[in-house]
């Protein structure tokens, strides 16, 4: 299929960035989106331009590195994916496609398609761990019996894989899924209660300080998120923030 | 040819590593905050020897090209850990663990460093689990087991099909927690491109800050290689687009041996190639032959209309399917290790009997997994006498829970349903066995560099069994590095701080500068992916599952012949002084020809089968095991650490002869 | 706890709480305006009860004011910071793909409201002020001091056609604003569980049905006359 491409290009973080518009042809349906952009920017070193820089890593969905916004949405029009995942099949022959970079205060772009998103590196060492030296003697892993209910829970809060599309989809370029799905995965399991309070304050305040916006419960994150995160993990994060300001 | 001492503690072999760490000199605390590691890499070994480290006091620097530590490829790795639990109570002890490992590398591996890892591997799993690692569990809040191929135990513990990503996630945040105490200083989105030397020891690293461009000195007491394995050097791997051998190549060039290069494990559950264009291939979890049955069409014919498109694979009678695991290894089935699963899986498309328009697919069938469930399943739910399809729902509901996301991931790529007709599955690159050598303290052979997880020839031997490699990484992260590096460290505490402003530096940052410069002004006509493309090629092809003497000299010969196209033709847009992913990939490409043609002499030189490496030359000719691969013992027990001397050709091998005191050397069997 | 009122999680926390609050007044003066569909009297003895009460007149009446405007006021300030949060807009934003238009546009279903809101203040509740505590007749007697004057001022006021549309309008602004505050209230202060399916039914109810009765009394007042 033949495809007109408009993408954002940016040279740096100080320039200021435009759309241009480029054209692929023969791009086949059971290519990924990214090997998409492979030709494209074959073509481009060919032609002597320079192409086009965007994140992208495992290419299999699980890194979080890639994080195009593409028609409008975080990793495209599928769902449950990341756009490494995405295929041209969900394109039509013809068809314009948009891609943007994610789009927040939060998360600058360093250049073209390319973002920073370290703010989410921030808020994870503010608190999103357990504070356990490696001894090679801790107790037995299966001391603490932990209900399969809980340990699958956490798991379901812990396949977040980073990404930010939660942020680059939300209206608001809200993080509060993100940071709900790590403070989530801690509430769940035993191991993580000791430093509960200071974890949740730690997390949300530095979630404050980056710039990221409130939530309005939208929703959008969840139906965007490529691992499905529920929202009810930022009801969680709510909860364990007020049990944490009710106890001090 | 000098022998290599691997510096293996003496003593009984399930003594050594205790008695080694009673006597090896420690580090004060408070002259650990006088000593810096640079730390290059930060998937499981890496991260976790870096978060330990900074534990332990020591300055950390720990350098990642990605933009979180958290995105390195140890993410991918889906399936689980292995750990001598004995949990279910089904026999495991270290000493099988242990035995297993050996068997599975097909005695191609050091015993001392092999039984440490069984030793400590247990360790792991406290360990994690300490740290909010959400292991799957069974109904009683224990940790949950599964079997892995080659194996006769339940011993791997794992998170859904996402182990490698908790377990990162797990190292990561303990990173956090150095980062954030000041203990960890963490370069995201820089690249190592060469290692400085100082009076012959390892002192610190040229980076490049992969956003400005800029290069970096570094310095430090000790440097630790974490950079992964060389699997892209195929083009085509599971591993990630940015997975590289530059950090264990550049050190190979400055001194230290490169051990078996050849030994490459190539997975047999990955998703079949679609076209010229791919750029990766994807993995599926091997834990998926625990319920699947791989199978072809048992005629020729029924095969030639399934890659025309003519014939569905539910349209196949059952005995017209050629179960061929099942048939060649009755003992082990589908669960036989993966070098043996990929090259039955080759055998059978050669011989024409592939099931997609390539040719090169096999089936990976879950139907009589669904029934076996669904069977189960009726009878705890006391359903009486439940439909076909109500038990067949019921056991795609079990499948389901146990491997929904590869079945969604495979669907999302081949838009097909998997619980509707069977997957396709076909072998890929998928880990390298061989890398840097080290001794059993993990340090190769320049003072003070050590290399750890994947990057290093590593525990493995010849082939590494499913499941091990997140244990082996966690292990020389957390249990193992640790300790060793401070019995070299000892030494260092007076030494203070190392200045970056010394010759050493200066050349080697001019060495780099002087190779970015070139591919920049270099304008050639084509660009790095079409040298890394034909590389894979050459590598695929002759360099693959199996190997011959024609081919690999015709190899070496064609890959360097790329290479100097290379540096004549390779053409680099931009500039040095921004973010440059062109650049990047042309530094990494360039290593990858060396490496290439060094794997091939190395292949070249081990006239043996054994494991990942199959050598034509080298198989069964009569009996039970006939046409099956052939060790050679006698001649080839040892590694090959080959010493750089300029061409990848000219490298000269040293041998670490292997001594077996605890196994007795069997071939292998799976029949 | 002052770091709480100024951190995200703390000020969406105290929006849904004056949510709550306004959806529970809301319910109520339903209830009694509906009454006087019903029977005129009852609605004359409950407003003067209400109008005359202190309790209510003294205590929940300035709650529910500083619950109104706190609501507004919060609004607005979260709307800005939530914008800024995004400097550079996108050049093509699918909403549509993964949320509904009232979760989207709550502001602007909350400015309409704001706007109705004065209109109805001026309406009634300021002449109500006046003739209570500037005129001080608290009788709740018409002119003529021949029984109450609420529900006559009530019909009075629903006369003119044009109220009547911006009524219906406020009305349907406010269904909108509902059918995703109601939920997302209780999203805020961390109810998330077995019920809120259930609840969500019942928040859709609600946010349809309260509104829709709104507009059956103003229109029943129009057309009864």
């Amino acid at each position: 299929m033949n495809l007109t491409l408009k993408i954002w290009r940016q040279k740096n973080a100080q320039s200021k960035g435009k759309m241009v518009d480029y054209k692929v042809t023969e791009i086949s349906e059971h290519m990924s989106f990214l090997e998409m952009m492979d030709v494209l920017n074959e073509q481009l070193v060919n032609s002597g331009e320079e192409p086009i820089a965007f994140d992208h890593d495992c290419r299999e969905g699980i890194c979080g590195m890639c994080s195009m916004y593409i028609n409008g949405e975080a990793h495209g029009p599928d769902r449950g994916i990341t756009t490494c995942q995405l295929h041209m099949r969900m394109f039509k022959d013809g068809d314009t496609i948009t891609i943007e970079p994610f789009r927040a205060k939060a998360f600058p772009v360093i250049k073209d398609l390319v973002v920073d998103r370290t703010s989410f590196e921030r808020i994870q060492q503010a608190g999103g761990y357990i504070s356990v030296n490696t001894s090679g003697n801790t107790q037995d892993a299966n001391a603490i019996p932990i209900s399969k209910h809980a340990a699958d829970e956490a798991m379901d809060a812990a396949t977040c894989i980073g990404c930010g599309a939660c942020v680059a989809t939300c209206k608001n370029s809200s993080a509060m899924l993100f940071v709900g799905a790590k403070i989530s995965q801690y509430a769940l399991l035993p191991q993580g209660q000791v430093e509960a309070v200071d974890r949740v304050n730690n997390m949300v305040a530095q979630m404050d300080l980056e710039g990221f916006g409130n939530c309005t419960n939208i929703g959008a994150c969840e139906v965007e998120c490529p691992k499905g995160i529920s929202l009810e993990n930022i009801a969680r994060m709510n909860r364990e923030f007020l049990k944490a300001n009710v106890k001090g | 040819m000098s022998k290599l001492d691997s510096k293996v503690p003496k003593g009984p072999i399930k003594d050594k590593w205790t008695d080694y760490k009673n006597h090896i000199d420690l580090v004060n605390p408070a002259n650990k905050r006088n000593i810096d590691v640079v730390v290059v890499g930060t998937g499981l070994a890496g991260g976790s020897a870096a978060a330990t480290l900074a534990e332990l006091g020591y300055n950390v620097k720990a350098f990642c090209y990605q933009d979180s530590p958290r995105r390195a490829h140890s993410i991918a790795a889906q399936g689980g850990i292995n750990a001598a639990k004995n949990y279910q109570g089904d026999g495991d002890s270290t000493y099988r663990l242990f035995y297993d490992t050996v068997k599975g590398g097909d005695y191609r591996s050091r015993e001392a460093n092999v039984y440490r890892l069984a030793e400590v591997s247990a360790n792991i799993i406290d360990q994690c689990v300490a740290q909010g690692v959400p292991f799957a569990r069974d109904y009683g809040g224990l940790l949950d087991n599964r079997s892995f191929g080659g194996v006769l135990v339940s011993r791997t513990f794992y998170a859904k099909g996402q182990t490698g990503q908790q377990l990162l996630l797990g190292a990561y945040s303990a990173m956090n927690r150095q980062i954030a105490r000041g203990k960890i200083q963490m370069y995201n989105r820089h690249e190592m491109l060469d290692v400085v030397k100082v009076n012959g020891k390892a002192r610190g690293i040229i980076a490049r800050n992969l956003i400005s461009g800029e290069l970096e000195r570094h310095s430090a007491h000790a440097v630790v290689i974490a950079s992964g394995g060389y699997g892209n050097v195929y083009f085509l791997s599971t591993n990630a687009m940015g997975s590289n051998a530059t950090a264990a190549w550049k050190i190979h060039k400055k001194g230290a041996y490169f051990a078996n290069p050849c030994y490459t494990q190539i997975h047999p559950t990955c998703i079949p190639r679609s076209g010229d264009y791919q750029s990766k291939l994807t993995l599926m979890s091997e834990s998926l032959r625990n319920d699947g049955r791989i199978w072809v069409p048992a005629k020729i014919e029924d095969a030639k209309a399934i890659q025309q498109g003519k014939l569905k694979p539910t349209e196949i009678a059952e005995e017209d399917r050629d179960y061929y695991l099942e048939r060649r290894y009755p003992a082990f089935g589908n669960l036989v290790p993966r070098d043996v699963a990929s090259r039955a899986a080759k055998e059978r498309c050669d011989a024409g009997y592939g099931v997609n328009a390539t040719g090169e697919a096999v089936y990976l069938d879950f139907a009589s997994a669904f029934v076996r469930y669904g069977t189960e399943q009726s009878k705890i739910h006391g359903i009486k006498n439940p439909s076909k399809e109500e038990i067949i729902k019921l056991g795609q509901g079990i499948i389901e829970e146990k491997y929904g996301n590869l079945f969604q991931m495979y669907e999302k790529i081949i838009a097909e349903n998997p619980y509707e007709t069977p997957m396709m599955i076909y072998p890929a690159t998928h880990y390298t066995m061989g890398g840097v050598w080290v001794d059993y303290n993990l340090m190769t052979t320049v003072p003070g560099l050590y290399c750890i997880g994947e990057a290093n020839f590593s525990d493995h031997g010849a082939n590494r069994l499913g499941a091990s490699a997140l244990m082996q990484g966690l292990a020389d992260g957390y249990f193992v590095l640790p300790y060793t590096i401070g019995d070299y460290l000892s030494n260092d505490i007076r030494t203070g701080k190392i200045t970056t402003d010394s010759p050493e530096f200066d050349e080697a940052e001019k060495e780099v500068k002087e190779k970015i410069d070139f591919f920049i002004n270099n304008k050639g006509t084509k660009s790095v992916d079409y040298f890394h493309k034909r590389l894979g090629k050459v590598m695929w092809d002759k360099v693959g599952m199996s190997r011959n003497e024609k081919g690999l000299k015709e190899a070496m010969a064609e890959i360097k012949a790329i290479r100097e196209e290379f540096w004549k033709e390779v053409k680099v847009p931009g500039t040095a002084e921004e973010m440059n992913p062109e650049l990047e990939k042309a530094g990494r490409v360039a290593d990858f020809l060396e490496l290439g043609e060094l794997f091939a002499k190395d292949a070249l030189n081990r006239n043996e089968s054994c494991g990942g490496h199959f050598r034509e030359e080298s198989v069964e000719l009569d009996g039970e095991q006939k046409g099956e691969a052939k060790r050679n013992d006698k001649d080839y027990a040892y590694v090959a650490a080959w010493e750089y001397k300029g061409e990848p050709a000219d490298a000269v091998l040293h041998k670490e002869e292997l001594e077996f005191k605890d196994i007795e050397l069997k071939q292998r069997s799976y029949k | 706890m002052s770091g709480f009122f100024k951190s995200s999680i703390g000020r969406k926390f105290t929006m849904a709480l004056s949510a709550f609050f306004l959806m529970f007044f809301l319910l109520q003066h339903f209830a009694i305006n509906f009454l006087s569909v019903l029977n005129p009297d009852a609605f004359n003895e409950v407003s003067h009860f209400m109008g005359t009460n202190p309790l209510i007149q003294y205590v929940l009446q300035p709650v529910l004011l500083f619950g109104v405007v706190y609501h507004f006021v919060m609004g607005f300030i979260l709307e800005i910071k939530n914008r800024s949060s995004r400097v550079v807009k996108y050049a093509k934003n699918n909403g549509s793909a993964n949320s509904t238009w009232m979760s989207r546009n709550m502001i602007y279903s909350g400015l309409f409201i704001l706007i109705f809101l004065v209109i109805h203040f001026i309406d009634f509740w300021i002449p109500e002020l006046n003739t209570k505590y500037v005129q001080g007749d608290m009788s709740g007697l018409l002119a003529d001091g021949e029984g109450y004057r609420y529900y006559e001022e009530l019909q009075h006021k629903f006369l003119p056609p044009w109220r009547i549309a911006l009524y219906c309008l406020g009305f349907i602004f406010l269904a909108l604003h509902l059918l995703h505050g109601f939920n997302s209230a209780f999203q805020s202060v961390g109810a998330n569980n077995k019920y809120t399916k259930g609840l969500k039914g019942f928040g859709k109810a609600y946010a349809i049905l309260v509104p829709l009765g709104f507009i059956v009394i103003a229109l029943f007042h129009h057309f009864n006359h």
